[in-house]
């Protein structure tokens, strides 16, 4: 039936096919008819995006494809085509160099992977070719080859293992460069393969590549002569990936399957999609506003201009003939021209330079996080890891943080704390150090100072020591030259006998989960210890100092969906049996009711008091019982589709009728700080929400003891045990209880719309909210007749009127779905995930900000994030600290360039309607380049670098003043009119103040006249010196930088002018400046109205920031001595007086 | 200075740069600060208001329109432009001694200097004396490029073709006879204007320079005919033209045509009555424009100015003012606070 089913298989088109069947060292296999060699791709690594040749086409495709970039190249060849009042060059050269920087740099980018790549592609491998070792490039392999990989190599592509140099058919693998994680993991050979490997004659079947690590199905089929092929399964067990190191053993022997850009590794590597920050956005709202003023500015010249020429002896005056070329023009034509040169003479107003700014700003900004050595951890000598400099200012509007608990709340630091075994508790003394050496405290429970019998508790801790796929970490202080180093330390462990420190002594086991090690450690405890695994013995010593062996027959993978994991092992005497463990709520289903009355008790003691609990249940298996087991779970691992449905069937079918025997309590520690870090950050206005797999009670009582739950804050769950309810539908009482919670903590509560006043409200009752898996899907996927969506909108609201939410027995999927409807929620608030395991990489990746701990669980989080950190406590500086300060000044530095080019601009426009409407420019050509390169731009980028409005320990220590720019506050309508209408007073300023001033143009003491480019440079000197001081009164912060650049950039202004206007410049044929400049200055009345206007454009100003002055200044200054409030008389006023507060916080947002 | 070496050990380097912990001054205006400081800033922009107040009322202005609009001025048989080479003359009588130096100006209104088509037609390479584009004039002058022979113009463009060509000669009526009053028609123009960026080719005589070339099409005589008395303002660096090719930044602007410096008037302009004669030839109707003449002196600041000094003395005030409710809100808040 199989052969049939091949057939079918082989008969059918390759590429439509989801399975691709390889030909083991290319040889034609009996069992097919015709060897079509197949079409893969080659084991070319091409991470690179361009070539020589496509380099500059490409690159220049792709920058133009940004809009902003595309529309300053419109402007660009309209300059060029049209008979423009400013040459191209103006607006020409700034394009020109941003393209340039940029094209350098992603040129370099490419040129440093093409260089990785040709380093990965050229590395030379050897391959078996009928029967001879060639050594070729690694680029060259082909699927199908067989590859030879020795010890401390990589894996050139994705290999099947065919044989290994170690004696148990085993290799030991890194995957440290793919997934982070550091132990080593052991690969099986293909069961029954001949050692010849020459000889074999194999095809293997198996799925088309896809990314996912760790999933892998396919089938060998073996061709022995005429004989029926042997199938055997592979899983991800038998595959060794790209990327991944071999270790401990001296060499293995693989047939290539996935090669190239086919691997896993380099699927895994494409898509990581790129996130927007919220200040993007309102830069872009911004411009679109600027870009209609800009329209509406060229649209009302073009039109006056017409009107104005209708009027007699305007059109045409005779001193001003027009060419005859004029003349013919179209008038539409001309219109059109005329509005395309207004265009372009205003379209300064939206300068190139902003964005080169920004750009630059978060990429210098981004290094102070990696530079800040309080993130420096000395634990693993590591600080923060910035692997996207887009969302620094994001880190400062944070509204929900999601929060993984295990490893990222608590430590992942499991510590065995005690058990239970048949209901009597045992609880560990350091001191006893007998070989019985655990000593029974009471429990609450009646049971006083009993034990359970011996062989229940000696069954209890042998399933501790077997029940687990820990590894004993192999000796490291032997020498590194032991090239069979392996073999060697088996041996070693074999002779340990008797002695008193086994090689599994503090630390020398390796595992994914640190419960498992919690566990086997505290099974050694209580003597009896795990001593490693012998092929596929597994053993164990008691306490009587004998080495038990066991042999491991399958192991039933934990996965998040069981929540349990087993082993069936077969023991000296030849008893099979099946030892689990899981969570309790996974186990109390499948034993006996009478043994889980008698330890639920204790279970749920543990959990309230923070522990994470597991059950171990085991079961005798008869022989026809392991039998049909056997059978179904190889039949399962056999099959190519549906293989996980099949397995867990199998499982379930297994895993019943057990006997519980007992439970343990393994204690996770809280991060260091992480009560302090909640409060903060609540404090600071954000939700926390918890999303953890743990379960409930655990995961309740790390909320406690975090403070994110208080003794006041009333819980509303919403779980499936809430949800049980005598006779009823489950969803009639879901609904139930949504409409009830929904009336207590939404309608009920006092109308404060979150976000400002949340924390003074202390008379406000707090809630918080539980909801677990179950129940969550159950929510946001209800069946269509009970509106669902109805649900879900009430669950939100809800979750967003609780100060925290907490969600336990989540799957990795589950988190992400709950940032994702977070996210898209109404007023979409900004989301931040944090966590450190591959389980929290989902959410990383959904919420605006992903923040990986480098924690215990791999580097998978700490890849996938944006920001990652060494600890959660961390995080406060992170958000509160940095996070403000970004946002801060890159909003100031985005309302500043939009200010400082709208009172550029606003004066040439108004000069339009004094020259004609003929496009004649204000300001020399060389002032309207320069200013947004040379005269402004310094300043601006010094202060968005190094302003600290607030100091960095008052922000850390004041949570509040987060809010203060919560909600994108700065970046708002509000502040952007405000910007926008101080730059069209100061320019109408600018441009009225000198157009009185000339009303008589001699202005000089020996009655010489000035003329237009007088004109123009001193309202351009004006400009430039309001602009710059204006950025001076925002600065709070002064460093000698900041001195540098704004008195600098003033300097250079002056020596500019002075120089541009000082020698006639070769090559150029407009010398309308020559000695404009110094004109100006001998002339007193060009002096005084210079310092009139600036100080009047900055009068409104310099009263702003005096009037809100009386009110309450210290508390956003004051140093940490005046926090402490010791022996000031003058003390700070903090939340005292949050009317004050608020009133001023409301002032700054507009000021800052 | 930003890009140190990131990582050389893991350890952040511990400098205050990269911590952020630069030494930074933190001003604060405060009230203590800022109220005296307005109060300063106010009376000494009043003060340099009053001043420039003073300076600007001390100034005699006399300013006379001769477009001759209106039938009874003198000028109103000039005003029609097939009329050329008419003379009118305008009457004023000082009653006071108008202090000299005194300046005289004309002024045109509704006059765009200021277009950009007109203020880029010209060749500032011809202007400093390049032969080479006598012969091969900038496409930018048209349509003053070439006259209707495809003879060069210079200099040319519609700027210098425009140049303003009405002349005028001042008499004072002494016991009935006509007294010229001497005008100096030099240090009109811009120093560096004369001196460095306006270059007569270096021919002599002058003339030759321009052969093959046309005068513009509106002067009654070339370039190197402007001054013939006097070589050093003839030509390009006439400062009759150098002040037109100035371009005015508004379209009602004034130049400079000459200073009353020499003789009995070098200090000014004694009381009695004066007619002054002019040449009537710039045509300004046909675009609503005007001409006027203006008489004035000059101080410190420049010529007459009220602006100046009026926005000094409120802006002044204006401090003042706001020092004064600075300082009633600075009462009202901040006292309480020191309870």
């Amino acid at each position: 039936m199989l052969r049939r089913r091949l057939n079918r298989l082989f008969g059918r088109d390759e590429r439509k096919v989801d399975s691709r069947t390889i030909y083991v060292g290319h040889r034609p296999c009996p069992a097919t008819e015709a060897l079509i060699p197949p079409k893969f791709c080659d084991n070319r690594i091409v991470s690179s995006k361009y070539t020589v040749w496509n380099f500059l086409p490409k690159n220049l495709f792709e920058q133009f494809r940004r809009i902003a970039n595309f529309y300053f190249l419109i402007i660009f060849l309209v300059q060029v085509i049209v008979d423009t009042p400013t040459s191209p060059v103006t607006s020409g050269l700034p394009l020109f160099f941003v393209i340039t920087v940029t094209a350098i740099k992603q040129g370099y980018e490419d040129w440093l992977r093409h260089k990785a790549d040709n380093e990965v592609n050229k590395y030379l491998v050897t391959v078996l070719e009928d029967g001879r070792r060639a050594c070729k490039e690694s680029e060259k392999i082909k699927v199908g080859d067989v590859v030879e990989v020795v010890e401390d190599e990589t894996f050139p592509c994705d290999l099947i293992l065919l044989q290994s140099s170690r004696e148990d058919e085993t290799c030991f693998v890194t995957t440290a460069s793919l997934d982070g994680e550091s132990n080593h993991k052991t690969h099986y050979t293909v069961p029954d393969t001949e050692r010849n490997l020459e000889s074999l004659s194999a095809t293997i079947e198996c799925e088309q590549p896809q990314p996912d690590l760790y999933k892998f199905v396919g089938r060998m089929h073996i061709y022995r002569n005429n004989q029926e092929p042997a199938v055997r399964s592979l899983g991800p067990e038998n595959l060794l990936l790209k990327g991944a190191t071999l270790k401990n053993t001296q060499k293995i022997y693989g047939v290539a399957v996935y090669s190239g850009m086919e691997t896993k590794m380099a699927l895994n590597y494409q898509g990581k999609s790129q996130k927007r920050s919220a200040v993007e956005k309102s830069i872009n709202a911004f411009l679109l506003v600027y870009l209609c003023i800009l329209v509406s500015k060229a649209l009302v010249c073009t039109t006056l201009k017409y009107v104005w020429q209708n009027r007699p002896g305007q059109d045409e005056p005779w001193y001003n003939q027009k060419t005859q070329k004029e003349k013919d023009a179209n008038l539409y034509l001309k219109m059109f021209t005329d509005f395309l040169s207004f265009m372009v003479l205003f379209n300064f107003i939206i300068p190139v330079s902003m964005y080169v700014t920004v750009e630059m700003q978060k990429f210098l900004g981004s290094f102070f996080i990696s530079w800040d050595k309080d993130f420096f951890d000395p634990e693993i000598q590591e600080g923060a890891l910035v692997n996207t400099s887009d969302l620094n200012e994001e880190l400062g509007q944070v509204e929900y943080v999601f929060t993984d608990k295990t490893g990222t709340l608590t430590q992942n630091n499991m510590e065995f704390i005690e058990c239970c075994i048949d209901g009597f508790q045992y609880k560990y003394a350091d001191s006893g150090t007998e070989l019985d050496g655990f000593c029974v405290t009471d429990g609450p429970v009646n049971i006083l100072q009993q034990k359970a019998g011996r062989e229940k508790e000696e069954l209890f801790l042998r399933a501790l020591c077997l029940c687990h796929t820990v590894q004993v970490k192999e000796a490291t202080g032997q020498g590194d030259g032991v090239a069979d180093g392996v073999e060697d330390q088996v041996d070693g462990v074999m002779g340990l006998d008797g002695e008193t420190v086994g090689p599994a002594d503090l630390g020398g086991f390796i595992a994914s989960s640190p419960d498992e090690v919690a566990l086997v450690k505290g099974a050694m405890k209580y003597g009896f210890k795990f001593l490693g695994m012998e092929s596929k013995n597994m053993r164990v010593m008691n306490r009587n100092n004998d080495v038990e062996t066991y042999e491991l027959l399958h192991v039933l993978n934990f996965d998040p969906v069981r929540r349990r994991m087993s082993v069936i092992v077969r023991t000296k005497s030849g008893d099979t049996m099946l030892f689990c463990k899981g969570a309790d709520s996974s186990i109390f289903p499948r034993v006996r009711q009478e043994e889980v009355d008698r330890i639920r008790m204790h279970v749920e003691r543990n959990a309230t008091e923070g522990y994470r609990t597991l059950c171990v249940a085991y079961k005798l298996l008869s022989r026809e019982e392991y039998d049909q087991a056997d059978t179904g779970l190889r039949e399962a691992k056999l099959a190519l589709q549906d293989r996980e449905e099949k397995l867990m069937a199998v499982y379930n079918q297994v895993e019943t009728g057990m006997s519980l025997i007992g439970a343990t309590a393994v204690e996770d520690r809280l991060q260091e700080e992480a009560a302090e870090t909640m409060e903060a950050l609540q404090g600071a206005g954000m939700k926390v929400w918890v999303l953890t797999g743990d379960k409930m009670e655990t995961a309740k009582s790390t909320c406690y003891a975090c403070r994110l739950f208080q003794r006041s804050t009333e819980l509303l769950e919403l779980t499936v045990r809430t949800l049980v309810d005598l006779g009823r539908k489950r969803e009639e009482r879901l609904h139930e209880l949504l409409l009830d919670y929904h009336k207590r903590a939404v309608q009920d509560a006092p109308p404060i719309k979150a976000g400002v006043t949340r924390s003074w409200s202390s008379a406000n009752q707090d809630y918080g909210f539980i909801i677990d898996g179950a129940t969550l899907s159950l929510v946001l996927n209800s069946s269509p007749e009970s509106n669902s969506s109805c649900y879900k909108s009430l669950f939100l609201q809800i979750c967003q009127n609780c100060t925290t939410v907490l969600c336990c027995r989540m799957a990795p999927l589950q988190k992400a779905q709950i940032v994702k409807m977070v996210k898209n929620c109404k007023g979409s608030p900004i989301t931040l995930s944090i966590g450190d395991g591959a389980n929290d990489v989902s959410m990383i990746l959904e919420a605006h900000v992903g923040i990986g701990i480098k924690g215990r669980e791999g580097r998978q989080a700490v890849r996938n994030s944006d920001y990652a950190i060494p600890k959660l406590k961390h995080l406060k500086k992170l958000l509160l600290g940095h996070g403000h300060l970004y946002y801060v000044r890159i909003a100031h530095l985005v309302q500043y360039f939009f200010y400082k080019n709208l009172c550029f601009i606003l004066p040439q426009f108004l000069y339009q309607f004094f020259c004609g409407y003929s496009q004649q420019p204000l300001y020399d050509a060389a002032y309207l380049t320069m200013y947004n390169i040379c005269f402004t731009s310094m300043p601006i980028l010094a202060n968005s670098l190094l302003e600290q409005h607030i100091c960095m320990e008052v922000l850390m220590d004041n949570a509040a003043l987060y809010r203060d720019v919560a909600k994108n506050a700065m970046l708002g309508w509000g502040p952007f009119l405000y910007w926008t209408l101080l730059g069209v007073y100061q320019g109408l300023l600018f441009f009225f103040g000198v157009r009185f001033l000339f009303s008589n143009p001699a202005l000089q003491d020996n009655g010489q006249v000035f003329g237009n480019w007088s004109y123009g440079t001193i309202v351009f000197t004006v400009l430039v010196f309001t602009v710059t001081l204006k950025l001076a009164m925002d600065t709070r912060h002064w460093t000698w930088i900041n001195h540098f650049v704004i008195w600098g950039s003033l300097a250079f202004y002056m020596f500019f002018s002075f120089f541009w206007g000082g020698i006639i410049w070769p090559f150029l044929r407009q010398q309308r400046l020559y000695f404009v400049f110094a004109n100006m200055l001998s002339s007193v009345s060009a002096w005084l109205i210079i310092i009139l206007l600036i100080l009047l454009s900055l009068l409104p100003e310099i009263l702003l920031l005096v009037l809100r002055k009386p009110r309450g200044p210290h508390s956003r200054q004051k140093k940490p001595v005046v926090q402490s409030g010791v022996g000031e008389t003058q003390s700070p006023r903090s939340s005292a007086r949050p009317l004050l507060m608020k009133t001023f916080s409301d002032e700054s947002n507009t000021i800052l | 200075m930003m890009k140190e070496e990131l990582e050389t050990t893991n350890r952040p380097d511990n400098t205050a740069f990269t911590q952020q912990r630069l030494p930074a001054w933190q001003p604060m205006l405060s009230a203590g600060i800022v109220i005296p400081g307005f109060v300063l800033i106010g009376l000494a922009f009043i003060g340099i208001g009053v001043g420039l107040f003073i300076t600007s009322q001390n100034i005699t202005v006399l300013e006379k329109d001769y477009t001759g609009v209106e039938t009874t001025s003198d000028c109103y048989k000039c005003s029609n432009p097939s009329d050329k080479n008419c003379t009118c003359k305008l009457e004023f009588s000082l009653s006071n001694l108008f202090e000299g130096p005194v300046f005289f100006y004309y002024g045109l209104s509704n006059y765009f200097q200021s277009q950009r088509s007109y203020g880029a037609s010209k060749d500032e390479y011809q202007l400093s004396g390049d032969l080479d584009y006598f012969k091969t004039p900038v496409s930018a002058c048209s349509p003053y490029q070439y006259d209707a022979n495809q003879k060069p113009i210079v200099p040319c463009g519609s700027l210098a073709n425009s140049m303003f060509n009405d002349t005028f000669k001042l008499y004072q009526i002494v016991n009935g006879t006509k007294k010229l009053v001497p005008f100096d028609g030099k240090g009109i123009a811009w120093w560096t204007d004369y001196n460095i960026k306006y270059r007569n080719p270096s021919v002599t005589p002058l003339k030759n320079a321009f052969n093959g070339t046309v005068k513009p099409s509106f002067w009654s005589k070339p370039a190197y005919e402007l001054d013939t008395s006097d070589p050093s303002n003839n030509g390009f660096v006439n400062q009759d033209f150098l002040v037109w090719m100035r371009r005015a930044a508004l379209p009602d602007f004034r130049k400079l045509y000459r200073r009353i410096t020499e003789g009995d008037y070098a200090s000014g302009l004694p009381a009695g009555n004066y007619s002054l004669e002019i040449a009537y030839n710039y045509p300004v109707l046909s675009f609503g424009g005007r001409k006027k003449v203006v008489f004035s002196n000059v101080s410190w600041m420049g010529g007459k100015n009220q602006f100046l000094g009026i926005a000094y003395l409120v802006v002044g005030s204006l401090c003042v003012v706001m020092s004064m409710v600075m300082l009633i809100v600075y009462a009202k808040f901040k006292f309480p606070e020191d309870d």
